[in-house]
Parts: structure tokens; sequence; C-alpha cells
């Protein structure tokens, strides 16, 4: 029996019985609709965090103070220590020993309410040097940055992102314009061009000011601390390089000898993004996962049907039996018809799940919220049609086995 | 050419045992037209199960064509009964919602061999249904699907021919037609054929005449054609 053949008969068992064969499908249509569906919301997600991550320039290199590892192996987060300091940077910007690092700021964090005239906003201020538009890839759009001058002096200048002047000036021209950061009086001097990337961390919800500033008026007691050091590699594709670099200087300057047991840890945006995409791959794992368990349900209907097809057919199997047909030959006969049922729902599914999958961001209710846009790829569409046609066949197998069983004469006498 | 040994056929149904065959010795040459009588429950269709490879004896030897058949499993047996055995039975059995011709076809498939359709409707010439091949068992009358099953017996030229009582269900004329047939399929092809009826007027086409009663044969004689 050849596999036209066996189509045939398979097409000629589900067109007998065309509303129950479309109901059975309905239950694999909708299990491979919500995989390719849900898969693509994943993949959506981790398009959306990878873009965001990307945006924080692929040759920048964040360096944090952490605790050496003690000898217990326990490593105390970022930002415990205070082992980072200007020296450092100095040395990192001195270019003798790292020519691939273009530049390094400090940075040094504090949060605080910001106000201007009755308007009020909680944005973390950020001090920093000159070389901060440089490094983070920051335009102006209006006014400028401050100078090394500002630095050394500690001038309370700052320069805002888009977000804080929307939420604070309304329709007033910032630069100019004297702001209190926590009680304490800085004047705008620029304001920067909008950087895009939403949600967390947005790049325009910032507050630039000279670190020396930030130092004296606005961390008070804890000192001149650098929560972090930023470098730009000169090129994404030196950023190795100068990854090395940049733990050969501070290792020696901090007089360290085996770098496990450093008081810093490097981040470069790959290590963001491999950490960022781990975490979606195992997101979109879970939505298919849970996707698959209705795809599950739907075999379990094909079982269902399959086992009332061979009974209603038990007196064709005996017929067919009669005039020869092998033991295997009907196991084929009512696989191929599961494996049908079940591909052709496969197929289905998957029309429909790219279809809303495109049609998703249309719904502006969608569009607004900032859901990802949903990602088809190739591999789920490949995956999901494979699974559902191994699932005709999984649960095909009981049915067909048992109709494959039936002794010829008890087949033949069944009314 | 069909040579049965002793052959008991029992059934058990729980506790009880239905002794259906008790001791059958019968042996069926090349191009004998048997006619198998008998009372109802007497085992015709037992016995006819068991020419056909469909059942085993319980106890017993049938030998076909040298072949021991209790010796073959149930891939052999579904061999035997695609090349060598053709069936007919009283109510058809055609598979429903399935044309004439693909019906006819379904041996050749399970054969594996080609030239299906051409031979199909070939087989549906010879019993006369040449215009009827693409219609389903549904828009056939009674002594049409009796032919078509006929023809799908035959497709697949096989020696003996099996007929449990192919004319139940038909009136007199379309009975008569289907005895012709098989009458034919015997002189001009020389096709053993072993047929059950209740019917004297349908015994009188075979060549000979085996009775049954309880499992046991009772009479077995030659007639004159
Ligand atoms: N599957 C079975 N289980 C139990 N007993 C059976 C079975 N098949 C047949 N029998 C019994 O075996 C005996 C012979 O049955 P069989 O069908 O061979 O009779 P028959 O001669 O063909 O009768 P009829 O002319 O009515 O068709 C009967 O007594 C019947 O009850
Ligand atoms: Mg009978």
């Amino acid at each position: 029996m050849n596999l036209y053949e066996a189509l045939r008969m398979a097409a000629n068992g589900l067109l007998a019985n065309r509303t129950r064969s479309a109901l059975t499908m309905l239950g694999i249509l909708i299990g491979v609709t919500a995989v390719i569906l849900l898969v693509a919301v994943g993949n959506g997600a981790s398009v959306q965090i990878n873009n965001q991550v990307q945006s924080l320039g692929a040759n920048v290199i964040y360096v944090y103070p952490a605790n050496a590892r003690g000898s217990g192996g326990v490593s105390q987060g970022f930002g415990t220590a205070q082992s980072l300091t200007q020296a450092d940077v100095d040395a990192l910007n001195s270019k003798q020993q790292d020519p691939d690092v273009v530049a390094a700021i400090p940075i040094a964090q504090s949060g605080g309410q910001i106000t201007f005239g009755n308007q009020n906003y909680f944005a973390p201020t950020t001090g920093t040097t000159p070389d901060f538009p440089q490094v983070r890839d920051y335009q102006l759009a209006e006014g400028s940055f401050f100078t090394a001058d500002d630095v050394t002096a500690r001038h309370r200048v700052v320069v805002l992102g888009q977000t804080v002047v929307d939420n604070l000036f309304g329709s007033t021209d910032p630069v100019g314009q004297t702001i209190k950061i926590s009680r304490q009086s800085f004047r705008v001097i620029g304001v920067f061009a909008q950087k895009g990337g939403s949600g967390l961390g947005s790049q325009d919800n910032v507050v630039v000011a000279p670190i020396t500033a930030v130092w004296a008026y606005l961390t008070g007691a804890r000192g001149k601390v650098i929560s972090q050091i930023v470098a730009s590699a000169s090129s994404a594709s030196t950023v190795t390089q100068a990854e090395t670099e940049i733990t050969t200087i501070l290792l020696d300057r901090h007089q360290i000898s085996d770098p496990t047991q450093a008081d810093f840890q490097l981040q470069s945006q790959q290590d963001i993004l491999n950490q960022a995409t781990s975490i979606s791959t195992a997101l979109t794992l879970v939505l298919g996962a849970i996707a698959g368990i209705s795809l599950v349900v739907g075999g379990i209907g094909i079982m269902n049907i399959m086992l009332v097809t061979v009974t209603e057919r038990t007196r064709e199997i005996g017929i067919r039996k009669a005039i020869g047909a092998r033991r295997r030959d009907i196991l084929t006969q009512f696989l191929i018809e599961a494996m049908v049922l079940s591909g052709l729902g496969g197929a289905l599914g998957i029309a429909v799940g790219a279809l809303l999958a495109q049609e998703a961001p249309k719904i502006s209710a969608l569009a607004t919220s900032g859901f990802p846009t949903p990602v088809v790829s190739p591999t789920s569409v490949v995956l999901a049609f494979g699974v559902s046609v191994a699932i005709g066949l999984f649960f095909g197998i009981y049915p067909a086995n048992r109709a494959a069983r039936l002794h010829p004469i008890e087949a033949l006498r069944y009314e | 050419m069909i040579t049965l040994e002793g052959v008991t056929k029992t059934y058990r149904m729980g506790r009880i045992e239905v002794p259906a065959l008790q001791g059958i010795d019968l042996h069926v040459g090349r191009g004998d037209f048997v006619a198998i009588m008998g009372a109802s429950g007497s085992g015709k269709s037992t016995l006819m199960n068991i020419i056909g490879c469909l059942d085993v004896p319980t106890s017993g030897r049938y030998i076909l064509d040298d072949t021991d058949v209790a010796k073959l499993g149930d891939d052999q047996l579904a061999r035997i009964r695609n090349r060598k055995i053709g069936f007919v039975f009283q109510s058809y059995n055609l598979i429903p919602r399935t044309t004439a011709l693909h019906n006819v076809e379904m041996p050749l498939v399970y054969a594996g061999e080609g030239g299906r359709t051409a031979r199909a409707r070939e087989a549906l010439s010879a019993v006369g249904l040449a215009d009827r091949v693409n219609h389903q068992p549904t828009e056939l009358s009674g002594g049409q699907q009796q032919r078509a099953a006929i023809a799908r017996a035959l497709v697949t030229n096989p020696a003996i021919l099996l007929a449990d009582e192919p004319t139940g269900n038909l009136d007199t004329d379309s009975s008569v037609e289907i005895m012709r047939l098989l009458s034919r399929l015997n002189t001009e092809q020389s096709r053993t054929i072993v047929l059950i009826t209740h019917e004297q007027d349908i015994a009188h086409f075979a060549s000979r005449v085996v009775e049954l009663r309880d499992g046991r044969i009772v009479r077995d004689e030659r007639t004159a054609a």
C-alpha cells in the first residue's frame, strides 16, 4: 500500500464525517494557534529587550565596584564596595596602556526630588565628567554640556533628558532656568535630544551634573563615591581587548595579583545582552509550554474520535482483512487518518496564529501599552507543524492498533 | 487443493463450550463446484471461515496447496486471503461511500500490484457492471452489489471462490443471474467454488453437494449437473 492510497483512504474516512473531523481539527488548530502566538509574543519581547540593550551602545563597558570574593566564595552584588576612585578613571583615560579605550567617565548617582516652580518630579541625578555625551552617545538638542572648568569649580549646572523637560517645564524654555534638586539650586544649561527606548531605564529620564557638584551638594555624607565607571571602546569589535586592558590597569592599580580576587566587575553590552537573552528565552519556553498543554488536549480529542471511528468502522475493517489487508495496512490507514487530522489542524493553526500575530500590533490598546510586536519565527512554524503531526501519530497509535488487532470474523459480524 | 483432516472448531462463551465443527474430513479438488447445505447452526459458515483462512481450527489439519495453514502467522494468512481466495458474502460487504471501482481495486492495493484501475474495470466488465464503475454501493441494486462483490473477489485472480449464501438477500431473477455467473467462472475458468446455500435450486448449479448436521458431514455426493 503506497502513500497515495493511504492518503486517499484517510481522506475518504475523514470526509465521511465532515463535522466531526472539522471539530477534532479545531482542537489542534486552537492549540497550534496558541503556541504560534505565544511564542511569537515571547520572541517579540526578546527583540524589544535586545533593542533596548542595543541602544546602550555596542562599544560601552561598565565597571562596577565589587567586594573581592571572600574565602566562602560569596560575591556580594554590585556597588556594595567603594573600590573605584577618580584616580582609576584618570588612569583609564591616560591611554598609555589602553589604546582601545577612547574615554572613561565616572558616575555618581543621587536620587532626589526635582522641582521647578510648583512642578515636582523624581529622577536620578547623574554626576559625571564632560566626556559623558561622547561615551553614552547623547546629542544635545539645545544649549551646551558642562566643561572641565565646571567640574573643577563644582558649578551647579545640569543638562536634562527630554522626559524630565516634559514633566517639569511644559512650554517654558528650560535653558537658563534654575531648578532645585534636593532643595539645592542648579542652573539648566542644556537639553539632550530624544534617545528613544521606552519603559524601564528610559534613556531620556536623565539629569546630568558635574560629578564634583553632585558630591558637594547632593551625596553629602556618603563622600566621593563612584558607583560605576563607563568606558567606551574604539569600536564594537575592540570591546574584548578594551576589557582586557581595563582589567589589567585596575588590577595593577589595586595591587591585586589574582584576577579572581578582583574588587571590581566588568560588564559589556554583550554581557547584558546574554543575560537578557537567557531571560527572554526562558519566557518564550514557558509561554510555549503553556500553549503546549492545549495541544495535548487537542491530541486527546483526536484519540477520542479515532476510537469512535474505529468502533464505527469495525465491519469495514473486517472486510478489508477478508480481502487481504495485513495488520500493518490497517494500522497505517488509521494512523495516517489521525496524522492528516492533526497535520491539517496544525497547518490551519499556523495560518491563524501568524495572521493574529500580524494583526495584533494594529489593535491600538496593545500598541500604546508597549506590548511587544509578535515575531513569528520560521523555527516555531516548522516545530509547531512537526509537533502537531507527531501528536496525531502519538494519539493515533492506540486507536489504530486496536483496529489492526481486530479479529476478521468478529469484525465482519459487527453490526 | 483443499484438504481438511479431523477439523474441529469449538467456540468458548465464558464457561460454555459450543462445538461448531466436530471432526470434518473434506477434500476439494481443483475446479470443483461444491455446495454446502445444512440447517441453520449446523456449522456451514464456521467451516467456510476456516477454509477461507479467516479463522483457524481448534484441532485437526487444514492443508491448502500443500501448506499447513495452522503453521501460518497473521500476515501470511492475510496474504493467502489476498492471493488465493476470493470471498462473496450474503450481505455483499462492499465498503461504504466508496465507488464500485475503488472497491474492486482494494485487493490489488493490498497486494501492492500495479495496473489496478484497468484490472478493476476488466473485472467489473466481466460481471456486467462496466457502466456502473463510479457508483457507490448505495447507488447499486442488491444484485449489482453482489456482482461488484464477485468482481472484487475475482480481481486478484484467485484459484478459490468462497461464497456464503451469496443469493440469500436476492430475488429469484438476480439469484439465477449470480449463479449463472458463478457456473461460468467454474466451467470456463475452472475456478474452484465453495458455496453455502439453503436452497435446493441454488445447490443444483453445483457439481457436488456436502450436507452438514451438528458440525458433521452427513452427505457428500456428486450431482449430475
Ligand atoms: N463467535 C461465536 N461464538 C460462539 N458460538 C458461535 C460463534 N459463531 C458461531 N457459533 C455457533 O456455532 C454454531 C455454528 O454456527 P455457524 O455460523 O457456522 O452456522 P451456519 O451453519 O452458518 O448457520 P446459518 O445457516 O444460520 O448461517 C452455531 O451453533 C453458533 O451458535
Ligand atoms: Mg452461516
